[in-house]
């Protein structure tokens, strides 16, 4: 009964998202009269999603076996926490959340987004309802959640172990907030064109869901890495896969986005290039579904290979992204010039900013399908760190480099004389420089760099804190000096974590020791554990560094369902890096192999990680905070008026 | 003018090539064996069973298939009515009995046909390790000369039928 009113759900959602876009088509008197409608539209459509994903979720949580996603994806002995989590480990079931969280923006836009043209919202509203119809037919017609297995199954297939951690339980719906907030972005867009208003008052409108989807996929994209970093066992914590990639590149856009949206908001520049950026932003989240989903560049994240979902989703994109860039040909033409500005000021740094970026974001896309063109040819090849690293490393320092001055540029034009805050950023990172020679520290140039560069950063991030009393500098301040802050932490950490990896791979006994860096690692025993669905053979390791010592327990992990074995690695956390330990296979009298990596500052990369995200929400709390007091007088005065009008 | 519609044009330019590769992927593994166009080795094994003869030599003159199987391993059932079909066009088999007994081989081909025109009996798997293969049941294409033409790891699937009674016309 649940499966099937869930299922019910979908489909009365799907055909209220078909109303909302016909709604919005409609013209003249009765466009203007239909606006209410589409907003009551937008929420009645979000809570159908949402009863469709509760019953999913209450399916999982009673592991309702009849249902075929249930029996694949689940298992009786499962921790329940997982159980829920398992709801979106899935090709459909993450669909499904997808599809919610699009209609769920739609619904918030309807509600929150009102400083708009009634036609501009009319034309964002009916997109972002085109948006969400579109994918509920992907839902209904190709990846129905709610299918039924008969007869039902004895016992679930139950859940990649890999996937049974934390982490799965927050990764995923948070990145996911990330790629859909962008549709957001990109439905204003093409409302603005629609209704030929790409002014101050959209980039003020559009601001705060680009904040927003930046926010979570900063977080997200950090998390990812995380995870990656401890539970997968290699030491690493960015591959370079295609997955990665693919949430790195909406990132690129929307960071891009965030900047320009700013200038527009601003200064009224750079209408057209802010909404090509709202156009690519949510293109390139649907680009990173698709890869993902349609198994086109394999990897352990494409868990539906499946070519004509693929298809569906191509088409589905084709369409969007296609008809969103053939309407940005016809009316870019019709927007006017915004206002002109000289090189050397604050628009100009961002529009460098942009550039960057976007060039990053270019290389980035052509390094992931690189592997399919060549193919295409004949040729086999794989496009990896090397790669990247190459391209992305010395743009993203010449970034580093720009934020040294950017924000401490004013706007229009005034150039003023270098500050003083910025000459003392450029005399950390030449000191920083200067030392890392002086010291014969072995590195390469990139990684000599991204380490002056990055001290430099953090002084000049501070700066402009500093020209005025902190405590009264507005939150978006605030926030932007956090994640500058934390873009110079991540830039030394990266630096540093690739430069100053000590490795260790040792066959160890019971009383062996083994040092890696500073460390002094005494592996004392291995003992068998076990946990509510698996075994383990946990190593007992006690890590010293001068005084003090302090215990790892790394596990070599035997899951009964499926039978599948992983490597938990234990960390050692400390402010100045982390131990990372990993044990593998071994016998009593053979020895068991341990491996151990010393990470200096890798906690700089987590850090600045989290700062930048920090950044974007206390400038997102800062900016709604600001615009409810602003709204608080101005609906006193309407409400004034209107008894007025009595 | 027509800068405006360049990301049209970029857009559709990726999608085109994404639509293109989509429909016609060439990553379907085409992993070809590495033992194709080696010399297979000169193996002597003794007769598995009293009817018939062992192995002398895997250049025979002619071209035919080595099948590497076991009456206690069950693909070899699964591939046994294949392996039986290409007998039937006339393709010599020469059978391989990995670490077998005389009776239970003749039990499993009485029960499951029998297309094999020699039987060698391998008890310590040492026609496996020289032939380089993974394991129970590979087959082999061997031409007249006892070159390797044509390898198939595991089972045989029912499109290897055509393949391979193919590619041994062709050898003939």
């Amino acid at each position: 009964m649940i499966a099937e009113l869930g299922h019910a759900a979908l489909w009365l959602a799907a055909a209220l998202a078909g109303l909302q876009v016909v709604f919005a088509l409609l013209r003249g008197q009765a466009g203007a009269a239909a606006l209410p409608a589409i907003r009551a539209i937008a929420g009645a459509q979000a809570l159908l999603a949402l009863l469709a994903f509760a019953a999913l979720l209450h399916l999982f949580w009673v592991t309702d076996l009849s249902v075929a996603l249930v029996a694949t994806h689940s298992h009786g002995d499962k921790l329940p926490f997982y159980k829920l989590a398992a709801a979106w480990g899935n090709h459909e079931g993450s669909m499904l959340l997808w599809v919610l969280l699009l209609s769920g923006f739609g619904a918030l836009m309807a509600r929150f987004a009102r400083a708009l043209e009634p036609a501009v919202m009319r034309g964002a509203l009916g997109m972002q309802g085109a948006l969400a119809l579109g994918f509920y037919a992907f839902l209904l017609l190709s990846s129905n959640p709610f299918a039924r297995l008969d007869p039902p199954a004895l016992e679930g297939r139950g859940l990649n172990p890999l996937l049974q951690d934390p982490g799965l339980v927050f990764h995923p719906p948070t990145l996911y907030v990330g790629y859909v907030g962008l549709s957001v972005a990109f439905s204003l867009a093409i409302g603005a064109m629609l209704g030929g208003r790409v002014d101050a008052a959209l980039a003020r409108a559009m601001r705060p869901w680009v904040l927003l989807s930046w926010t979570f996929l900063t977080a997200g994209i950090l998390g990812g890495s995380y995870w990656a970093y401890y539970e997968l066992g290699w030491g690493g914590y960015w591959f370079w896969d295609p997955v990665e990639n693919a949430s790195l590149l909406p990132w690129l856009a929307a960071t891009a986005l965030l900047h320009s949206v700013s200038v527009l908001a601003a200064r009224e520049a750079l209408r057209a290039w802010t909404m090509a950026l709202a156009l690519i932003g949510f293109a390139m989240s649907m680009l990173g579904t698709f890869l993902v989903r349609s198994g086109l560049l394999t990897s352990v994240h494409a868990f539906a290979v499946d070519p004509e979902r693929g298809t569906f989703i191509l088409v589905l994109m084709a369409l969007y992204v296609g008809g969103a860039l053939a309407l940005f040909g016809a009316r870019i033409a019709q927007v006017r010039e915004g206002a002109p500005f000289a090189p050397a000021s604050r628009e100009g740094a961002l529009v460098a900013n942009n550039l960057l970026l976007s060039v990053i974001l270019a290389l980035v896309l052509f390094g992931t399908f690189y592997p399919l063109v060549a193919e295409a040819f004949g040729a086999s090849i794989s496009v990896g760190p090397p790669y990247f690293n190459l391209v992305a490393g010395p743009l993203a320092l010449l970034l580093v480099a720009l934020l040294f001055v950017g924000p401490l540029l004013s706007w229009k034009r005034q150039f003023r004389p270098l500050s003083k805050g910025a000459a003392l950023a450029g005399c950390g990172a030449l000191a920083m420089l200067v030392a890392t020679i002086a010291l014969g520290w072995s590195m390469s140039l990139l990684e000599r760099l991204g380490l002056a560069l990055g001290a430099g950063l953090v002084i000049a991030s501070l700066v402009p804190l500093l020209t005025r009393k902190p405590w009264r500098a507005p939150a978006p301040v605030w926030g932007m000096v956090l994640a500058h802050l934390g873009v110079g932490l991540l830039t030394v950490g990266i630096a540093s974590e690739s430069a100053f990896t000590k490795e260790r791979l040792a066959i160890v006994q019971p009383g062996d020791q083994a040092s890696v860096g500073p460390w002094l690692v005494e592996f004392r025993a291995a003992v068998p554990v076990a946990g509510p669905n698996w075994t383990a053979i946990e190593a007992d390791l006690l890590a010293s560094r001068g005084a003090g010592a302090a215990r790892l327990a790394p596990q070599q992990r035997l899951f009964n369902q499926p039978a599948t074995s992983t490597s938990e690695s234990a960390l050692l956390t400390r402010w100045d890096g982390q131990l990372y330990a990993t044990v593998g296979q071994g016998s009593a009298a053979e020895g068991w192999q341990l491996r151990l990596w010393w990470k200096p500052f890798v906690t700089f990369i987590w850090a600045g990680g989290l700062l930048i995200a920090l950044g974007g929400l206390v400038s997102l709390v800062g900016r709604i905070v600001r615009a409810l007091r602003e709204a608080r007088p101005a609906r006193a005065s309407a409400r004034y008026r209107e008894q007025r009008s009595w | 003018m027509v800068a405006r519609y360049l990301p049209l044009a970029v857009g559709l330019l990726v999608f085109a090539f994404i639509g293109w590769r989509l429909a016609d992927p060439s990553d379907q593994p085409d992993i070809s064996s590495r033992l194709v166009g080696a010399p297979a080795p000169d193996l002597t094994l003794a007769p598995m069973l009293a009817d018939r003869p062992g192995v002398t030599g895997l250049a025979t003159g002619e071209p035919h298939l080595v099948n590497l199987f076991g009456s206690w391993c069950n693909p070899c059932i699964a591939e046994a009515p294949l392996l039986d079909a290409l007998a039937a066009r006339g393709v010599p088999i020469t059978g391989i009995a990995v670490r077998d007994e005389p009776q239970a081989v003749t039990r499993f081909l009485e029960e499951h046909g029998d297309p094999f025109a020699v039987i060698g009996s391998d008890p310590q798997s040492e026609a496996v390790f020289a032939l380089g293969a993974t394991g129970v049941p590979e087959t082999f294409l061997v031409d007249a000369e006892g070159v390797i033409r044509a390898h198939v790891q595991g089972p045989l699937a029912p499109g290897d039928v055509d393949r391979l009674a193919a590619a041994w016309e062709a050898l003939r």
